[in-house]
């Protein structure tokens, strides 16, 4: 007798199962062996099985269930659709190859005990997989919630330092804040039923203001989550604090979790679409994206500059949702499907590139123990396979063809450059501007991958400890590996991707599907006659120009090659220290866009003996923000504090009056 | 109007004495008496509790006058006496609001309870008819001797009346609360005449002194 599951049923399982394995933990938890060798790995599995199944069930109709857990007569309601199973895939895949690369990276002595750590950290994936399934606000909550707490846990691994226990109450400060807007949203969402199941938000009708109002604590509120300026201060505090393989998968794929929840309000669970909500949202997500990637080409810590990178990417991001909602809004449904199916390519290529970076981020840092660009260099002889692994992430991020990164830019500009057809007199004539921008960052994210992947791997090594550095372990390398393949075939199958995630979207925004013309290799978008991309035959093109210009080279010039001392060309003393720094790289940019950056210089005198010249570059945010919320709490607690007297006759008198007042009104 | 049965008549007798005792305690200076007088509002109490235990015939009444007798005109005072002898303090200092005021205050107090107990009185049994408003009264009472006192011993025997207060209510109100609640509240008030006796100690190490006037360093701002 054949038993048959269904998709919904195993995924829920294999969520289960990550949670059994990180309770798992718990039975020896000072073992290092244990976890890495046997946990870590099982844990990987489940996460490969979990991408299987929900890219099996990519076509399927959504199904839902109700689970009878938690609070008497709340059960919990989960639901598999089309959406779900995309982010689903996401979590899976990335999770998989962090996992094993996880396995090879927890050393002894990192703060909190591997046992708690393999815990904390099943626990994440396990929330971070609920909240995707998820399909009443109440478990939708619990799941971001858990979500946000076991990922603080994570951050603060090395809790005995003073900064990474300061970098961790900001980031739940913000998470904090932003899910109670998304709780307030929900809130409104129900629009006066009364009932918290998104199948009764989405029957509710909301009026124009309500659904706006709506619309407007989702943004905040997932934004907060995505890094959206000017929430965005937690990231380049939290990434550095958090162990490489968690900042991985907190930028991979937590973040993509707002994406997610932003998906789904906003196109799932409010009815209407107004069009200049896009606006909204496209305006905060370009500007993000421009104040990520100029402030990552000025950082000098490895990590900060990633998360940075992150935030110039959920940027992006949320640009192509914004377009997606003006294409809605407008009525031109075929073109908000490539507005979103870009978007969604793009969360699949951040989640694969920017792990890979992270995750190489961390065998630097364990080799070398060194987070400083200005102490790193010349990586690439000592720490071949995580220096090739590492320039796949970077060409991917930086954009550049075949690689992942530049198919979901390509679809996005497409996007963009269709947006004449608006039919808003200013906006069709203003949105191809923001396609400059787009490009303007791709641009920008190319050259910070230059400084990033030029300072740490290439040129001479800066500090003579670098020279004893080993190469990662055979479980990073795997695990490093399997993200690299991910952004290569992401990037040389487009056509065969594509269709999928258009039916994804085209079922959420309940329009056909487009028609993606064209072979295996040939991604081709509704308008063929504009564009279209063939990435193997690019690939192959690159190659074989490769190949012929090292052969002609060879044939022609080094046969004829004098070899002799004369000047060098300068390079005869050259040392490490001439190398280009760091700071010496991110200088023009922070020459050009100088009104964005708070700095503080420090130049020497003329007469001073021992001169030092020092920058550093810090957030306006803080300053214009922060501070002044700060402040006002603060004379808020101040004028509160007039309560307190000291005395307790004063206390009991506070008791006394409020009971004869509360008895008055009896009386 | 016929005349109320004996047993009431006794009934509000013993409202009327808790009500004078309450404001002597509002009045009282030394600390001894002070607990004298606790003493005393505990055996009206159990008085009171036999009067009704007898009226209504309800055996658990009978318990629940025990209990009061063992722990509240003896265990609790025998306590307090001790600890006073420890700490030596017998006498409070000058009050925060000076004796007359709080008298005066007391009587407002008093005809802000009867009032409040007007309506419930109105619909209920003969019984409660006074007994109510008096209880509301012990309490508020009670409570005003707590803000007035400045010391820590004097703000936990107010405290006791309190309770002793809301015990009156509860017995003339409903003939008794149910026997596990009885039970509860009495533990509670032992464990927290321990919790107390303790406080006592650190806070005399703290301070060398029992004046609650030297907590007043404890706020955070100035």
């Amino acid at each position: 007798m054949a038993v048959s599951f269904s998709s919904l049923q195993v995924c829920l399982a294999l969520l289960a199962a990550w949670l059994v394995v990180g309770f798992a933990g718990l039975l020896r938890p000072r073992s290092i062996r244990f976890a890495g060798r046997t946990l870590f790995p099982l844990g990987a599995l489940c996460g490969a099985a979990l991408a299987t199944v929900a890219g099996l069930s990519l076509g399927a109709a959504p199904e839902s269930r109700v689970l009878e857990l938690g609070l008497p007569g709340l059960p919990m309601h989960m639901r598999l659709d089309a959406l779900s199973a995309v982010f689903l895939v996401l979590l899976g895949a990335a999770s998989t190859a962090i996992s094993v690369f996880s396995a090879g990276y927890f050393r002894k002595g990192e703060g909190t005990l591997p046992g708690l750590l393999c815990l904390e950290y099943h626990v994440f994936l396990a929330a971070m997989g609920f909240v995707l399934l998820a399909d009443d606000a109440y478990s939708f909550m619990v799941a971001w919630e858990s979500m946000a707490l076991s990922s603080y846990f994570l951050v603060t691994t090395q809790h005995r330092i003073e900064e990474i226990r300061r970098a961790g109450f900001l980031y739940l400060l913000v998470a904090h804040v932003g899910a109670l807007s998304i709780l307030l949203g929900f809130g409104v969402l129900q629009g006066g039923s009364w009932q918290f199941t998104f199948d009764a938000m989405r029957a509710a009708h909301l009026d124009a203001t309500w659904a706006s109002i709506a619309f407007g604590l989702a943004l905040f509120g997932f934004g907060a989550k995505a890094g959206l300026v000017p929430l965005h201060v937690w990231l380049p505090e939290a990434h550095p604090a958090a162990p490489s393989p968690v900042s991985a998968l907190m930028s991979g794929v937590m973040l993509k979790t707002a994406v997610y929840g932003f998906l789904r309000v906003t196109f799932d669970l409010i009815g209407l679409q107004l069009w200049w909500w896009g606006l909204v949202a496209l305006g905060v997500g370009l500007f993000t994206a421009f104040y990520g990637v100029i402030f990552a080409a000025v950082q000098t810590d490895m990590k900060r500059l990633l998360a940075w990178s992150s935030i110039e990417n959920l940027g992006i991001a949320f640009a192509g949702i914004g377009l997606a909602i003006i294409f809605r809004g407008s009525g031109l449904g075929h073109l908000a499907v490539l507005a979103l199916v870009a978007t969604l390519y793009h969360c699949l290529n951040h989640a694969m590139m920017k792990s890979l970076l992270f995750l190489g981020t961390g065998s630097v840092l364990h080799a070398t123990g060194e987070r400083n660009l200005g102490r790193l260099g010349g990586l690439i002889h000592r720490m071949p396979w995580v220096a090739w692994m590492t320039l796949i992430g970077a060409l991917a991020i930086a954009g550049l063809p075949p690689l992942n990164g530049f198919v979901s830019e390509w679809l996005l500009l497409q996007a963009f450059l269709f947006a004449g057809d608006v039919p808003h007199p200013f906006a069709s004539m203003l949105l191809p501007a923001g396609a400059a921008i787009v490009a303007l960052c791709a641009a920008l994210a190319g050259y910070v991958m230059v400084k990033f992947y030029g300072v740490v791997f290439l040129g001479q090594p800066r500090e003579a400890s670098l020279s004893t550095a080993r190469d990662a372990g055979f479980a990073e390398r795997v695990g490093l590996g399997l993200l690299a393949l991910g952004c290569v075939l992401l990037g040389l199958f487009p056509a065969l991707i594509v269709p999928v995630l258009d039916g994804a979207v085209a079922g959420l925004l309940h329009v056909p599907t487009s028609r993606w013309g064209g072979p295996w290799w040939l991604l081709a978008p509704e308008r063929a006659r504009h564009a279209t991309y063939g990435p193997p035959a690019l690939c192959l093109l690159l190659v074989v120009a490769v190949v012929l210009s090292i052969y002609g080279l060879r044939l022609v010039y080094h046969r004829t090659v004098r070899r002799g001392p004369a000047w060098d060309c300068g390079h005869a003393r050259s040392d490490a220290r001439m190398q280009d720094t760091a700071e010496g790289f991110g200088q023009p940019i922070r020459h050009m866009f100088e009104p964005f950056f708070e700095m503080t210089r420090k130049l020497p005198s003329p007469s001073d003996p021992t001169p030092t010249y020092a920058v550093t570059v810090g957030d306006r945010a803080w300053k214009l923000l922060y501070l002044p919320i700060a402040t006002a709490v603060h004379a808020v607690a101040n004028a509160v504090a007039w309560l307190q007297q000291g005395r307790i006759s004063t206390y009991l008198m506070y008791s006394f009056a409020t009971l004869i007042l509360l008895l008055a009104f009896v009386l | 109007m016929h005349p109320l049965p004996f047993s009431l008549q006794l009934l509000n007798a013993c409202a009327a004495l808790l009500l004078l005792l309450s404001f002597a305690m509002l009045s009282q200076r030394r600390t001894v008496n002070l607990v004298n007088l606790l003493a005393v509002q505990g055996s009206l109490l159990v008085i009171a509790t036999l009067i009704v235990a007898w009226r209504t015939g309800q055996p658990h009444l009978y318990v629940s006058a025990l209990l009061t007798l063992a722990l509240k005109v003896f265990a609790l005072p025998m306590l307090l006496h001790r600890l006073i002898r420890r700490l030596n303090v017998w006498w409070d200092t000058e009050p925060v609001i000076n004796p007359s005021g709080t008298m005066l205050i007391g009587l407002l107090v008093v005809v802000f309870s009867f009032g409040l107990a007007q309506p419930i009185s109105a619909v209920a049994d003969t019984a409660i008819r006074s007994t109510l408003g008096i209880a509301i009264a012990v309490i508020l009472l009670s409570f005003l001797a707590m803000i007035t006192r400045r010391k820590a011993m004097s703000q936990v025997v107010a405290f006791l009346s309190m309770e002793n207060g809301l015990f009156f209510g509860a017995m003339s109100a409903t003939y008794g609360m149910p026997m596990v609640v009885e039970l509860g509240v009495a533990l509670d008030v032992l464990v927290a005449m321990l919790v107390l006796g303790v406080f006592f100690f650190q806070i005399r190490e703290q301070f060398d002194s029992l004046d609650l006037y030297h907590l007043e360093s404890l706020k955070e701002r100035d």
